[in-house]
Formats: structure tokens, sequence, C-alpha cells
């Protein structure tokens, strides 16, 4: 045992030496939904310039951002990408740790959309209210706000067709799961009348939006903690079932997935760029600034990121599902700047 | 007493039954073996079955992955577009990105369209994009920046399909479904029939997908799992490295030296206890001790490694214990008796008679650690994009990278159906490893293993 706890620690010794060595290659880490942008990027990047492809993993938004603001230092990750914008706590630890000149870039948007069997029933058309009728605990029936007795989606809208409601919605720690409860369910709430019916029963204001965010938990409404992979394979398996997916996921999946309008929009690039269509949300990546000359390409790698060529609208990027931003124009400008958080905002 | 009544009792029936004419008790008996030996048929029946069904699968998902459509055109590399100022200099070739280079490209394979005479509704060089892998443009370009003198002249490339045609050649693309899928049309499904009649486009044989790096999702044609391949390399030079001495060392120490105490006891007790540890416990284990207390690099095949040691090393410990117990004594008295020390007895006899054995369990060891996956989720193996290659033995080491079932794990979660294909198309190569070296490890016991 002595033996192998001396080899233990001199590897350990050896390869800290190595690593506080200078770093060539730009590292990204962060959310599982912007990956596959980053990895485009990243791709293309080490092919068109002389700096080594950056160093792409994935982690989930929070993971990702944990990891950025864990200090200043080539043993620390130079950006991190996230599937929301970075939190008022995570500010104030990266700034604990002294990482506080943060670049926020925001690449465009992703729609979210919910699709279902190709051959199954025909969920083609939804409104935030249909959803928050299907899977909130407590909804309107008659004016009276009652805790929910709908089991078939026909119950509540005849224009849906009479199968049990089944849902695969994504697990609390995704960041689509917020965008879900606030764009879909909380919608839906405020649409039906319930939030209002809430207050009127004696709710204070945020207790209700609380409450409004609520989604059954009786086995109509599965969480699924997994990839999208795992919802397809939920939805091939329960023809009843509809299922929450990303829009570039969708769109390489045509061939099993139909997809539902939502309140009359159907999703697509178009229509999530100019807001039509109400269930999306900006993805973003944030920069340590103080890591800009010292680690080799990371400005060249933001700007190409968010260059015409990359995010725009006929771009690599929107070809495989994002919707690029209309303000991409002054996203270059701020990086070409090097405009940190806070400043000018 | 009772016996005797028994056997009285017994004697009147026993006399009337033929020799020659079962009893009933004998046919019961007969049939229940006759019974119990159709079900152990049955039992090896189907476990052939699935044995079958499974490798069919795994063979008929995965095969298409080794082989990859590319599409053969002249490319004409316009000095005007490539090369402006015309002195060949490499640093102004660079400065054209790789979408300089796609319109090239695409006028290539639309040369291609009016030179076969193929009628088809895509009239515009544009049209093209959607049969082309985005590595083409790549793929041109390193070969201009390696070799400017070919600015101004036509040079034939061999350039990946894009997945979609690939996919439709393979049978995974059905001409029903294209009408909802934006990437691509049915009037291009057209000419890419008119093109495999004119041998533009082919199928053939895909090295780079057993040598290449994994690519980014928007080229699954590209991606291949060589990278990962390395990553699995290095990872199992570390374990072979510390698990056989470290084993070896252990077992001899326990099986021929230690005294028989309940210390001994013990600890023969829980590594037989720890070879039965579920393997994300040892990852837990990795992710504590080397990264975040010895701060060495995530998602490095050493620490990769490091945890693999950890799992494997009980294996090898049982394994090589029994064989040096297999090792008769009188081999040990012998080489005692005429005056060796006992270190020498070990070392001169019995080790290099155990040996085959132990090689046998050190392969199956690291067989078991190729393709573990659970310890290496937690120290951030699992979740990278290897599409760099190692630099060097150091860096193979330390830089971060994947490994053979994380890549499979990977892909087979990512969007692109052709992704799912390459999935089953890494679990075939993973096998042919794992097969490989349990082969090798028969092989050595079948030669070197000797009986007393």
């Amino acid at each position: 045992m002595k033996f192998a706890k001396l080899t233990a620690s001199t590897l350990a010794i050896a390869s800290v030496a190595s690593v506080a060595a200078a770093r060539d290659n730009v590292q990204v880490a962060g959310s599982s939904t912007v990956l596959p942008y980053a990895s485009i990027v990243a791709e293309a990047f080490g092919e068109n310039f002389d700096f080594p492809t950056p160093v792409v993993e994935s982690g989930g938004s929070s993971a990702g951002l944990k990891r950025f603001c864990q200090g200043v230092g080539t043993e620390h990750t130079d950006i991190a990408n996230a599937s929301r914008a970075i939190r008022e706590s995570e500010i104030a630890a990266c700034a604990e740790n002294g990482v506080t000149d943060i670049i926020e870039v925001r690449i465009g948007y992703d729609g979210i959309v919910f699709a279902s069997q190709l051959n199954g029933p025909a969920y083609t058309a939804f409104t935030q209210a249909d959803l928050f009728n299907a899977l909130a605990p407590k909804v309107m029936v008659d004016g009276a706000l009652v805790d929910n007795p709908h089991t078939k989606w026909s119950d509540f809208n005849a224009d849906l067709p009479a199968e049990d409601i089944l849902a695969f919605i994504p697990g609390t720690k995704h960041g689509t799961r917020e965008v879900f409860e606030e764009k879909v369910i909380a919608v839906g709430c405020e649409e039906t009348g319930a939030m209002a019916a809430m207050i009127a029963g004696g709710m204070s204001e945020d207790d209700a939006e609380d409450a409004c965010l609520a989604v059954m938990s009786d086995g109509r409404a599965v969480d699924i903690d997994g990839d999208y992979t795992e919802t397809l394979a939920s939805i091939d398996a329960n023809a009843n079932g509809i299922g929450v997916f990303g829009l570039a996921f969708y769109e390489n999946n045509t061939d099993k997935l139909k997809v539902a309008t939502m309140a009359g929009v159907a999703p697509s690039t178009e229509t999530i760029s100019t807001g039509e269509y109400p269930v999306s949300r900006p993805l973003y990546f944030y920069v340590k600034k103080a890591h800009i000359g010292v680690i080799p390409g990371l400005k060249e790698y933001a700007e190409f990121f968010v260059s015409d060529e990359i995010a725009g609208p006929d771009g690599p990027l929107a070809a495989y599902g994002l919707v690029s931003d209309p303000e991409l124009a002054a996203t270059q400008q701020m990086i070409a700047d090097e405009q940190v958080m806070g400043e000018g905002m | 007493m009772t016996d005797a009544s028994m056997d009285n009792a017994a004697e009147g029936a026993r006399r009337t039954i033929s020799l020659y004419a079962d009893d009933d008790l004998t046919r019961k008996r007969n049939a229940a073996e006759k019974r119990f030996q159709a079900y152990g048929i049955a039992a090896i029946a189907a476990g052939l079955f699935f044995l079958i069904v499974l490798l069919v699968s795994i063979v008929g998902s995965g095969v298409g992955a080794f082989q990859q459509t590319f599409i053969t055109v002249p490319v004409y590399l316009d000095e005007a577009k490539l090369d402006k100022n015309g002195n060949r200099d490499v640093e102004d070739i660079k400065k054209v990105s790789t979408f300089g280079y796609n319109p090239l490209i695409e006028q290539a394979v639309f040369d291609k369209v009016t030179e076969n005479g193929i009628a088809t509704p895509l009239a515009k060089r544009g049209d093209m994009k959607a049969l082309l892998s985005a590595s083409a443009a790549a793929q041109v370009r390193d070969t201009v920046i390696a070799n400017p003198d070919l600015i101004g002249q036509t040079v034939e490339f061999r350039i990946l399909a894009s997945s979609r045609v690939d996919g439709y050649l393979k049978g995974r693309v059905k001409r029903e479904d294209v009408e909802r899928d934006k990437n691509i049309d049915a009037e291009h499904l057209d000419l890419v029939d008119a093109f495999v009649a004119s041998g533009v486009i082919q199928k053939q044989f895909n090295v780079d997908f057993i040598l290449g790096a994994d690519a980014s999702e928007s080229r699954p044609e590209q991606a291949g799992i060589g990278v990962a391949m390395l990553g699995s390399f290095f990872m199992m030079i570390v374990v072979l490295l510390l698990s056989l001495p470290i084993g070896v060392a252990a077992s001899i120490y326990l099986e021929e030296f230690a005294p028989q105490n309940r210390w001994t006891d013990m600890i023969e007790v829980n590594i037989s206890n720890l070879a039965a540890v579920p393997s994300i416990v040892f990852g837990i284990l990795g992710l504590a001790v080397f990264i975040q207390f010895a701060h060495l690099p995530q998602s490095a095949p050493l620490v990769g490694g490091l945890v693999l040691t950890l799992m494997t090393l009980p294996t090898i410990i049982i394994s090589t214990r029994a064989s040096l117990k297999a090792v008769p004594p009188s081999i040990r008295d012998a080489a005692l008796g005429v005056g060796a020390s006992k270190m020498q007895a070990v070392f001169h006899h019995v080790l290099p008679l155990a040996m085959p054995g132990i090689l046998t369990g050190t392969i199956i060891g690291l067989a078991q650690a190729l393709g573990e996956t659970a310890p290496l989720l937690l120290i951030g193996m699992v979740g990278y994009i290897a599409t760099n290659y190692p630099g060097g033995i150091a860096e193979g080491f330390l830089s971060p990278n994947s490994a053979m079932p994380a890549q499979i794990y990977e892909w087979a979660k990512r969007a692109d159906p052709a992704y799912y294909e390459r999935a089953w198309g890494g679990i075939i190569i993973l096998l042919v490893f794992l097969l490989t070296m349990n082969i090798i490890a028969i092989i050595l016991r079948r030669r070197f293993e000797r009986r007393w």
C-alpha cells in the first residue's frame, strides 16, 4: 500500500507541475443545450485559425458557471456556456474568487417545441392554457378553482383528441424546465384566470406566482432528467404522450416526430426570431476578461462565435437550429470593445 | 427393524416386476431425467438465441458506420478567390476562411450536374450545399495551404457527402420522410440517384471512422472513434503499469509470506468484497481523491487509469492468488530442500509456473476496465468532445480525452440519427477489442498452463 501511495503522490506532483505550465487552448464548459453550437464553432475555429481547437465540455449551465467562477488562472476554464442568464448569486460567487470582469455574450435563441409520435393522436395545436389545464394541480372549472379533474385532453378542449394526458417534460435540473414553467404553465395560469382566483382566495401575489409554476406529479407529467434522446424513446413507447424538445432536436428527427403549434404559431427559426412563437429562450456564453491576452485565441474564438458567417441567419448555427439574434452587430461590437457586464448596460 | 419389515412388504410386489418392462417408478425417474435435460437444453438455446439476436442487431445497426458516402469531383481552385495577390504566400492564403471555399466546391458539384446532363429543378449552385458535408471546405483548404501551387489548377477531391445523403444510400433517410426535413428535399434525392448511376457518388470503406476524431453535431459523417481509442489506450497503460506490479506483489505476500491471523483474514475478506463493489463507487472515490484533493487534471486519461486501477486490483489479486495456490507445494518444498531461500523459491519456481494464470487474470481485468463507463462519468471523461489528437506521450496522459465506451454513450445521445449508427459501429469496435483480449488470454492459458 505504501508503494501505491507513493506512486499516486509522485504522479500527482508531476502532473500538477505540468498543468501549471501555460495552456495554449481555450477551455469551455457548461450547458448541454449550448454544447452542439459551441462544438460546431470550435471545430470551424480550429480549421480556420492557427490556434488549437478549443476544448468544449458539457455538464449543465450551473456546473459550467461554477467551474468558471472558481478563479482566475490557466487551470480554470475561460468560457462558461449557459442556457440562461447568469444569476446574481453566481456573480457574487465569482467576485469572491476574484473573477470580476465577465463579458456576457448572447449568441441567439433556442426554441422549445411540443412534439408527439408521427402517427400518434392528432396533437397538432396547443395553447398555454391547454397545457396548464392538463398538468397543473389546481385549475379553473366553471369559474371555480378546483383540484385538477381532467384525465383526457378532450375534457377541457373539445378540439384535442380524447386521449389520456401524458407529458414528458424536462427534469428540474434542466434549464429548459424553467422556460417551460415560466413561458407555458405560468402563462396558462394567467390566461385561464387561475392566478386571479388564487389571489382572490387570499394568496399573496408572489405566492400565487409560485403556485402557478407547479406541475402535477401523479404520473401524467413525467420528468426526464436525461437528454432529448430519452424523451424521444419515451414518446416512441407511448403513442398518447407529448414531449418537450429543443427545436434543433426536432428538426433532426422529423421522421419520427410531429410538432404542435403553440397558440396557433408553428415553431420555426423565423417565427421564433420575430417573437411570434412564444416559447423560446436566449442562449449565452460568458468570457473571463482576465484571460484575454493570456490564453491565445480566446478573444478570436469569442469574435468568431458571433461573426455573421457563423451565428448569422445563413451560418452553420442557424442551419443546426439556433435562432440568430437580430442584435448580433451590437454583440460583435461589445466583444471587440471587451465590454464587461455592468458597463453601459 | 423398519428396514426388515419394509423389505418383507416390498418383496411381494417386486417379484412380479419384469426386467424388460419399466415399472411406474422407473418411468417416472427416467422422465424426470429427460425433463431436466430438456430444461438444460432450453436454457442453453435461450442463451444462444439472445446472443444471436444481440450480435445480429449490433452488426446490423452498426456495420453501416464502416461505410461512408463520398463525392468525387474535380474542384477548380480559383486564383481570384483564394490568392488575390497571386504571390502564393501561405499567410495570405490562410486569410481565406473555409466559407470562401464553399462556393468553389458547390460550383464543382454543380458542374457535374451539367456535365452529366442530369435534368433537375435545382438550378442554383447554392442548392448543392445540402449534398455536401461541412467538412469538405476544410479538407480543400488544408490541401491548398499545404500545397499552395495547386491554386489555379483543377484538382480532383474525394469529399464527404452530407449525413442525409449518406443516410439515403444506407436506407436510413426515406423519401416519405424528407418532406418535413428542412435539410434536404426530394429533388436532392433524385439528384443523388442520378449521381450514383454516373459514379460521382459512391459508398466506400471509411478508415476515418476507426482512426478519426470526433466531430460536432452538425457533421456526423466526419466523426470517428480514433481519439477516444487513444484515450482508452493511455488509460489501459496506466492500469497495466500500476495494477500488475501492485496486485502481484500483494498476492505473493498474502499467499506465501503473510502469517495466518485475524488481520490477514480480514484483508482477504475485504479484497473479495472490493471485487464486488459497484464501479461507480470507485468513480466517486477518484473524484474526491485524485481531482478534488490531489488536483489532477479533470478528464485526463491518467485519472481514468488510476480509478480503473482501483477497480481492477481486486480482480488481479484474486486470480493471482488462485494461480499461486495451484502450484503444488512439492515444488516449494523441493526448492527449499536444496537450500533456496523462501524468496528464491517464490521468484525462481513458483511465480514462473503461476505466470500464465496471472496474465490471464490481468488481461481479463483489463478487458473489464476497457468497457467500463460508470466511473468515467464522474471524472469528466464522458461529455467531453474528443476532437484533438494528443500532442505527445505526456499529453496523452494529461490532456483531456474521452474513452471508447464514453464516446459511444456520447454519440448515442446526440440529436442526428446518423450518430446512432455510429454508436453501434463504436460498439462493434469495442467488442472486437474485448474479443481479441479474451482470445489472447485463452491462448496464453492453453500454451503455457501446466497441469500436475
